[in-house]
């Protein structure tokens, strides 16, 4: 072995004793910074397999000193959280509807808490204002296609409608049109009528045969459901057809289709996906959002 | 004597490689390997379901669309998480998913349970054009899928392929793939009935997309969304503490 042993007379560092076309490297020490650096993180490492779950041993593993686990952690958090939220939502879960409403910091939470739900769960399909779309009902009208008031909401809530809950309520406008139940004239004819239930101009003397002819109809086929006076009935969830609020359109064309083709709305049931609780926020701040309007 | 051993090494180019290699693989064989052998990785799930060929099909789709890179489908062991979108996800409920889509990626908000929380029609306005349901969101739109037919024919070398990896799809069900693609998507057929028997009473049969005279990509997808979540009820079960209100008393 050849003589490592030489100095760079510049550096003063000791050389390695490789040299390329007179050109010899130093050997520069690792930096004192950076090998406290690595002596720290090999005692941090030391240290926390002792502490934390780290070695497999074939099938199991070892725990650590800490009994850290993941799982037991975010079940802490939830039941802590859960603790601090405990006297409200005790309020909540045991109070009547009336008593919540009656008592005034627990509505504050309510309209908070429900602000929030209503985003995570409800929004997608109602909106963020409440104000449905087509297709999706308006919750802010005082017009309630099931029972109203919170006790309904939070029924409505609970089993849905058309859902897979056992309970559901189940509501079906048949397709009257496409399975033959009524022909074309008559399909038209009832729409017509329908039509100039809330639109009292279209009553004129040009469309005034069609409306009595359409009228026959809806006391045969329709009035079952929605009531010989037309205005419906919660009991089925047959819309009132007599006001200004329409779910799927009242302009004429879509009558006639939803007479046609049928409807078969679907709310999901929430029984399994919120709390008691949660769904008593949610009825409470939904039927806030209808309070005052017509 | 290490000097040496050094100078050898750096100068056998075939020796250092493996050296590198060997080296480099200790991560993995101490974080990954072990996983295989310790029985807790994987939680115990009886009652897991498998995929039926129309939600695998969904699934695909899923994957080609990329999906995956706006939406992640894990819940992590975090209060806010599973306060919002439910029970934590458990390594079983990944159990067949080949390959595994959690995604690390959230412009969209997590899907791990969103089967069942908005209804067929919703997901349908919502894939035709995403504005219509929420005005906020800036999500694509995909109603190509709807014109699109979904191509069954091929769904039994998907299973097949599904069953290589260890999903336990059996004959019948390989033979019976695109059968039950459409079963699914026509309730009250006898196909309907077929798929129900194979994959289980909690099978969704519905007409996803509304028409029941074939079956589009969006009934695939959709049939896929709403399946999310809801192929065991582990993760339910593991949670429950967390639901019960404790008294303020106490």
């Amino acid at each position: 072995m050849e003589e490592v042993e030489e100095r760079d007379p510049v550096s003063g560092h000791l050389t390695t004793g490789h040299e390329w076309n007179g050109i010899k490297e130093l050997d520069t020490p690792v930096p004192r910074g950076v090998l406290m650096f690595l002596i720290v993180t090999h005692v941090f490492a030391l240290l926390w397999w002792f502490l934390m779950p780290t070695w497999p041993l074939g099938t199991t593993y070892t725990r650590g000193l800490l009994g850290t686990d993941q799982w037991q952690t975010v079940e802490r958090n939830l039941v802590e959280a859960a603790a601090e939220r405990s006297a409200w939502v005790k309020a909540i879960e045991t109070g009547s509807f009336d008593e919540i409403r009656a008592n005034e910091p627990l509505m504050r939470v309510v309209q908070g808490t429900g602000r929030q739900l209503f985003g995570d769960n409800c929004a997608a399909c109602h909106g963020t204002d409440g104000k449905g779309g087509s297709n999706y009902p308006d919750l802010t009208d005082d017009d309630w296609l099931w029972a109203g008031g919170p006790e309904g909401i939070a029924e409505t809530m609970r089993i849905g409608i058309n859902s897979p809950h056992p309970e559901s309520r189940v509501a079906q406008m048949p397709a009257f049109g496409r399975d033959d139940m009524l022909d074309r004239a008559q399909v038209s004819s009832v729409a017509s009528y329908v039509f100039s239930l809330s639109n009292p101009d279209y009553s004129t003397a040009r469309n005034v045969e069609a409306i009595a002819a359409g009228r026959e109809v809806f006391m045969t086929t329709c009035a079952a459901c929605h009531k010989e006076d037309a205005r419906g009935d919660p009991e089925v969830g047959a819309p009132n057809l007599t006001d200004p609020y329409w779910v799927y359109g009242g302009d004429l064309q879509t009558i006639v289709s939803t007479v046609h083709g049928g409807r078969s709305g679907h709310m999901p049931t929430w029984d399994e996906r919120l709390t008691a609780a949660e769904i008593k926020i949610l009825a409470l701040y939904v039927d806030s959002m209808s309070a005052g309007n017509p | 004597m290490p000097e040496l051993f050094h100078r050898k090494l750096e100068r056998t180019a075939i020796g250092f490689t493996l050296a590198i290699i060997a080296a480099a693989s200790v991560g993995g064989i101490v974080e990954i390997a072990p996983l295989f052998t310790i029985d807790e990785t994987v939680e115990e799930a009886p009652d897991l379901r498998l995929y039926t060929p129309l939600e695998l099909a969904g699934r695909n789709i899923y994957v080609r669309e990329g999906c995956y890179a706006c939406h992640s489908q894990m819940i992590r062991t975090l209060r806010d998480e599973v306060e919002r979108y439910g029970p934590y996800s458990l390594a079983v409920e990944s159990k067949y998913d080949h390959p595994m889509l959690w995604g690390s990626k959230r412009t969209g908000p997590d899907l791990a349970r969103v089967g069942g929380k908005y209804s067929d029609f919703w997901h349908v306005a919502h894939l035709t054009n995403p504005r219509d349901v929420v005005p906020e969101s800036n999500m694509p739109a995909y109603r190509f899928l709807a014109r699109a037919t979904l191509d069954t024919s091929d769904l039994g070398v998907h299973l097949e392929a599904q069953r290589a990896v260890g999903v336990p799809y059996t004959d019948e069900m390989v033979e019976n793939a695109s059968r039950d693609a459409f079963g699914q998507a026509t309730p009250d057929t006898e196909p309907a009935s077929g798929v129900v028997e194979r994959y289980g009473e909690a099978t969704q049969v519905s007409a996803f997309d509304g028409v029941t005279t074939r079956v589009t990509e969006m009934d695939a997808l959709v049939a896929y969304l709403q399946v999310l979540g809801r192929l065991t009820g582990a993760a339910f079960e593991n949670t429950a503490a967390s639901e019960e209100t404790p008294d303020p008393q106490q």
